[in-house]
């Protein structure tokens, strides 16, 4: 039976992970962008338009920059009160450009995982249930394929063929949900009791529902939140190419210009949304399993990123 | 080893020497361009046909190769020999020690790869010599890719630890580093060499990522990345079929690598 005092136990310490993770990954990230080679050079100071005062207090408005720790404190401060800095590079609040440009992202992310999953799970069930070498060479080889053209090649040819964002990212993801999920089946389908489950004359759509999915699916779902990263890391090469103006290719400018407000934020955010789809694998398997809905067999999602 | 698996082996072999013969069989060097022949067509001068700028294609593939191929395994061992220190040592001293090691990796880990290793390389310089650029890239690559063998490498340290030769070990009065080097880095190894191998399509593939977008190896020098770069302004397949044969090659290398060492027999 699900115990809601430890389910409430578990939620709470993935929490205080995720709040831990993501400030020192904001520092992380304000660190190294503050030690960048150029980090001081603003190319405004250039502008021979501009007096001895106008440089001066164009300095003086990144000085509070300058100390890391400061400066991480102050943003946040300001985050605390809804102030997410303003981005040197854009000119607008951190709060504008992230609410314009995250709906692209998780559409296009959401639609090219969606895609991914149906295309892994239906290439996957199908070589476990047919059982068909003609099959297994199928999936193998097209994943095979896919996992050796890099990210951006396949943003490339999405561009050159006239072929949407989220398929470049449904193509990215589709070998790895396609590879780990076809061996998780694979095992599962090679346990005594489904061949016995065979034996006695079980139709496979119950074998499916009754034996298989409890014990591959923990992993499954961890594996779900894993991809969801990996959606996140893909949509840098795919947007900057094919000119969508989502989280992606805002990523991809902050990080050209050095913008240390921007790049603070969005590191913090990407860690935030890669962490809760982890943790909310974890805790959903952990409710699944309190109530005897899977098998106890389920790995941690970071076994599986590193496999992946 | 089956069929598939030598075959594999003998194809990475066979691009790896005729990479490093790329000296003999390349028509001209990598940068030499033919001003009288920009973006000409495969012929029996230029067996790829020229570049934009005059460039014997044939030549570039196969110096390009040569970069790729040589520094991805470089990489590979930096991040591995990181990973051994890190989470080698990390599961050998166990407690507070282990646990600040998973929560640098957790941190690591959390942020994805291609965004870690994209920022980090536009944070750096972007026009520097040529060579500077190829260190910086693999180096990047080295010092980036450390955490995930490295929480492999901790969890299999921290099982080292508690086995029964390792206290055995200890009751007989080994302990500090001589117990870290004698007993329980001997006994990594597989891992080790299991993370060294499996990371090298990783890092070339990361690599072309980086090319492509401009953050990789600097011009005139070619690598597979820059190469790619050129499909770019591909129009359509059928007018030069031949500017795919870069990534027909890396897909060729890449798919051997996969063959060679599956995830099925990576010890973890």
């Amino acid at each position: 039976m699900l115990s809601w005092k430890l389910l409430l136990g578990k939620i709470t310490r993935h929490l205080a992970a995720i709040a831990a993770l993501v400030l020192l990954g904001g520092l992380l990230s304000a660190t190294l962008v503050r030690l960048a080679p150029g980090f001081d050079a603003d190319e405004r100071e250039l502008d021979p338009g501009l007096n001895a005062e106008s440089v001066r207090a164009l300095r003086q408005s990144r000085a509070g920059e300058h100390n890391i720790l400061s400066f991480y404190v102050g943003y946040l401060r300001g985050a605390v009160h809804g102030d997410l800095g303003t981005s040197h590079a854009l000119g607008q609040p951190v709060q504008t450009l992230l609410r314009e440009r995250w709906p692209v992202t998780v559409r296009v992310a959401g639609i090219g995982l969606l895609l991914a999953w149906l295309l892994a799970s239906i290439l996957a069930f199908t070589a476990c249930l047919r059982r068909t070498p003609a099959f297994e060479i199928l999936g193998t080889s097209v994943s095979a394929a896919f996992l050796c053209i890099p990210a951006a090649v396949l943003a490339l040819l999405s561009v050159i063929l006239n072929a949407p964002g989220y398929l470049a990212i449904a193509l990215i993801v589709f070998p790895k949900i396609y590879r780990y999920s076809r061996n998780l089946l694979a095992k599962a389908y090679a346990l005594p009791h489904i061949t016995a489950a065979r034996a006695r004359g079980l139709g496979e759509a119950r074998i499916l529902a009754c034996h298989v999915l409890p014990v591959a699916g923990p992993q499954m779902i961890a594996l779900a939140g894993i991809t969801v990263s990996i959606a996140l890391g893909a949509s840098i090469p795919v947007e900057s190419l094919c000119g969508l103006p989502g989280i992606g290719q805002l990523a991809w400018q902050a990080a050209l210009s050095r913008d240390l407000p921007l790049l603070v934020n969005l590191t913090v955010l990407v860690t935030l949304v890669t962490l809760l789809a982890n943790s909310g694998a974890d805790v959903m398997i952990y409710m699944l399993r309190s109530d005897g809905c899977i098998r106890p067999s389920a790995e941690r999602s970071s076994a599986i990123a590193n496999a992946l | 080893m089956n069929r598939a698996r030598k075959l594999a082996c003998v194809v990475v072999i066979a691009v790896c020497a005729v990479s490093l013969a790329a000296n003999w069989l390349a028509p001209a060097g990598y940068a030499k361009q033919f001003r009288e022949a920009p973006n000409a067509p495969p012929s029996r001068q230029h067996l790829l046909g020229t570049d934009e700028i005059g460039r014997d294609r044939f030549a570039r593939v196969l110096y390009g190769t040569r970069i790729s191929l040589l520094l991805a395994p470089a990489a590979a061992l930096v991040s591995t020999v990181l990973a051994a220190l890190v989470g080698g040592l990390a599961g050998y001293l166990g407690g507070i020690w282990l646990r600040l090691a998973r929560g640098f990796t957790d941190l690591f880990l959390s942020l994805p790869w291609l965004f870690l290793l994209i920022t980090v390389r536009a944070l750096l310089p972007l026009n520097v010599s040529p060579l500077v650029s190829v260190l910086i890239t693999f180096l990047i690559l080295g010092q980036l890719g450390w955490a995930a063998p490295a929480r492999v490498l901790s969890t299999s340290a921290d099982a080292l630890r508690n086995s029964d030769f390792v206290l055995q070990a200890r009751a007989s009065g080994l302990h500090g580093p001589r117990l870290f080097l004698i007993h329980i880095l001997p006994n990594l190894r597989p891992v080790l060499y299991a993370q060294f191998w499996i990371s090298i399509p990783v890092f070339i593939l990361s690599e072309a990522n980086l090319g492509i977008l401009g953050l990789g190896v600097a011009e005139p020098l070619p690598s597979w990345g820059s190469l790619l770069r050129e499909l770019e302004g591909l129009i359509s397949f059928r007018e030069e079929p031949w500017r795919l044969v870069p990534l027909l090659l890396l897909i060729v290398v890449l798919t051997s690598f996969q063959m060679l060492f599956s995830h099925e027999e990576v010890p973890a």
